[in-house]
């Protein structure tokens, strides 16, 4: 077996109408994906729904300077997505403090969703 | 009872001198920003019902506490809410924290937000102004500003922006987006686009501002080079504005009228503050300092003003840096004015400065200089155009129409 990571992009504009029927609806589906995955013999290794890009911050390395913390995602295009990591943080000071000693050049640093069973459609 | 006037007045005061005091504490408590907002706003109005029969000794504290009771009984309400309390709440019985209003303000000004919100919100939570007054003092719709504001609050819940005092480490860059944010309130009330050439109350909450972070930051040389920067043009205000309104260049201004004591505050605070060390504020409130220290416009000492631009340029290489630069350079005796002109022709080329009517204002006093009038009239018009403040553009035609009339 090898492992594979998939990177869901989607329209955001989805959230801002959202209803917590629609929400529901939704985890559904993910839920049925997962019975799908484990159906065809293969695992979901783990996975996490994410906040709107407009919660995103940026570290960028620069020569000779300290990382400069942007607001926003990483949007230049010239860089390709070369990997990831799911940090538990006490807040995002200290995650921006560990994403400026990551070993990559841009680090996009975006929360990870609630989607726990007694979560809200985000606000 | 007590009249009403004298009750308003005193709401407005302890608006003005504690509003993000009590905001802050209530944040401490809550960490929710809507929350704290709500409660601080319904102590103030229960202030002005209340009032009448006594004004407290101690209204700030007064409103701190009704503030922080109010916010207590909507958690207890919100089961929801009241569940998360128990990692909310920490030091009980510490309502007020003098450093309470400076961990709000590192949260407004946070570097994962973008400075258009880190100044909005400023507006907002530390200087209590309404989203109208939000919108009115930035030049956007009021729609525009309760976006951005709405925006930059969920933004600090769903990222876990920290309501906290940066670390030593951190301090540098943290401050200088706070002091940069404090910066902007103080010349958005300075220039504020409509007739009134200043707005006083925004200047002062600046100044009051700078004032609490040099008070709160003492081992910083940089906000005490702010506060100086603030009070020595503080000082001038009165002189920036002749009887009928106009505005008065540093260059014509009555130096008899500006105000002796606020400018010795100012120049002794940049003075301490380059003693210190020379960051960007230091090196601004000297630039400050050279001109309020000066007997004269003529007389000032330009050489040395352009070394400080000189020593900004090392480490803040932007183009309005440059454009300053270039305007002092221009007045140094016996510079040579086509370089000069050769500086702001380069400069117009900057995207940053497309908008910026100091620079074509700049152009056209060297080319009026040069005897290129007709050159001189064009850069006259491309300022006044670029110009939102009525004032100043009543100035720049009065220039204009003066070159005409020479020609």
């Amino acid at each position: 077996m090898a492992q594979y990571m998939f990177l869901l992009y989607d329209s955001e504009e989805w959230y801002d109408n959202v209803t917590p029927d629609d929400w529901q609806q939704a985890m559904k589906l993910h839920g049925a994906f997962a019975e799908a995955v484990e159906k065809a013999g293969a695992r979901i290794l783990g996975g996490e729904a994410l906040e709107r890009s407009t919660t995103a911050s940026t570290v960028k390395q620069r020569e000779g300077a300290e990382p400069l913390v942007t607001d926003g995602p990483f949007i230049e295009t010239k860089e390709a997505l070369g990997g990831y990591y799911v940090i538990e943080a006490r807040d995002l000071d200290q995650a921006l403090e560990l994403a400026k000693i990551c070993p990559s050049g841009n680090v996009e640093v975006r929360p990870v969703m609630n989607t726990s069973s007694d979560s809200q459609p985000p606000a | 009872m007590t009249e009403a006037v004298e009750v308003t007045r005193v709401v407005d005061q302890a608006h003005r001198e504690s509003w993000s005091t009590v905001l802050a504490s209530v944040v401490r408590l809550t960490r929710d920003l809507d929350l704290a907002e709500d409660c601080t706003q319904d102590a103030f109005v229960q202030a002005l019902r209340t009032w009448p029969d006594g004004i407290p000794s101690n209204p700030g504290g007064w409103l701190t506490t009704v503030a922080r009771r109010l916010a207590l009984d909507r958690l207890r309400r919100e089961t929801n809410l009241w569940r998360k309390l128990p990692l909310l709440v920490e030091e009980p019985g510490e309502i007020e924290q003098p450093t309470d209003p400076l961990r709000l303000v590192f949260t407004c000004c946070h570097p994962a937000l973008a400075r258009e919100s880190q100044v909005a919100l400023t507006l907002r939570l530390i200087c209590g102004l309404t989203t109208r007054e939000v919108a009115a003092v930035l030049l956007i719709s009021e729609s525009t500003a309760a976006a951005r504001i709405t925006r930059a609050k969920k933004k600090i819940a769903a990222a876990g922006i920290p309501y906290r005092i940066p670390a030593d480490h951190e301090l540098p860059q943290r401050l200088d987006a706070v002091l940069t944010v404090v910066h902007l309130v103080y010349t958005a009330g300075h220039v504020a686009a409509g007739s009134a050439l200043t707005r006083t109350d925004l200047t002062g909450r600046a100044v009051e501002l700078a004032r609490m972070l040099e008070r709160l930051m003492p081992d910083e040389p940089e906000p005490q080079a702010l506060l100086g920067l603030l009070l020595m043009t503080e000082a001038r205000g009165d002189a920036r504005v002749s009887a009928d309104g106009e505005l008065v260049l540093l260059a014509d201004q009555d130096r008899s009228r500006w105000d002796a004591q606020l400018l010795a505050e100012g120049v002794s605070r940049a003075t301490a503050a380059l003693e210190r060390g020379h960051g960007r504020f230091a090196l601004q409130a000297a630039v400050a300092g050279l001109h309020v220290t000066a007997p004269s416009w003529s007389r000032t000492n330009w050489g040395q003003v352009v070394r400080m631009y000189d020593a900004m340029l090392v480490s803040w290489p932007t183009p309005i840096v440059a454009l300053n630069r270039a305007a002092a350079h221009s007045l140094v005796p016996g510079a040579d004015l086509n370089t000069v002109l050769g500086e702001l022709d380069a400069l117009s080329k900057e995207p940053a400065l497309a908008t910026y009517a100091y620079l074509p204002a700049t152009r056209a006093d060297v080319l009026t200089r040069l005897g290129r009038t007709d050159e001189a009239a064009e850069a006259y018009r491309e300022a006044i155009q670029l110009t939102a403040n009525e004032t100043e553009r009543r100035f720049l035609t009065a220039r204009l129409q003066a070159r005409g009339a020479q020609s």
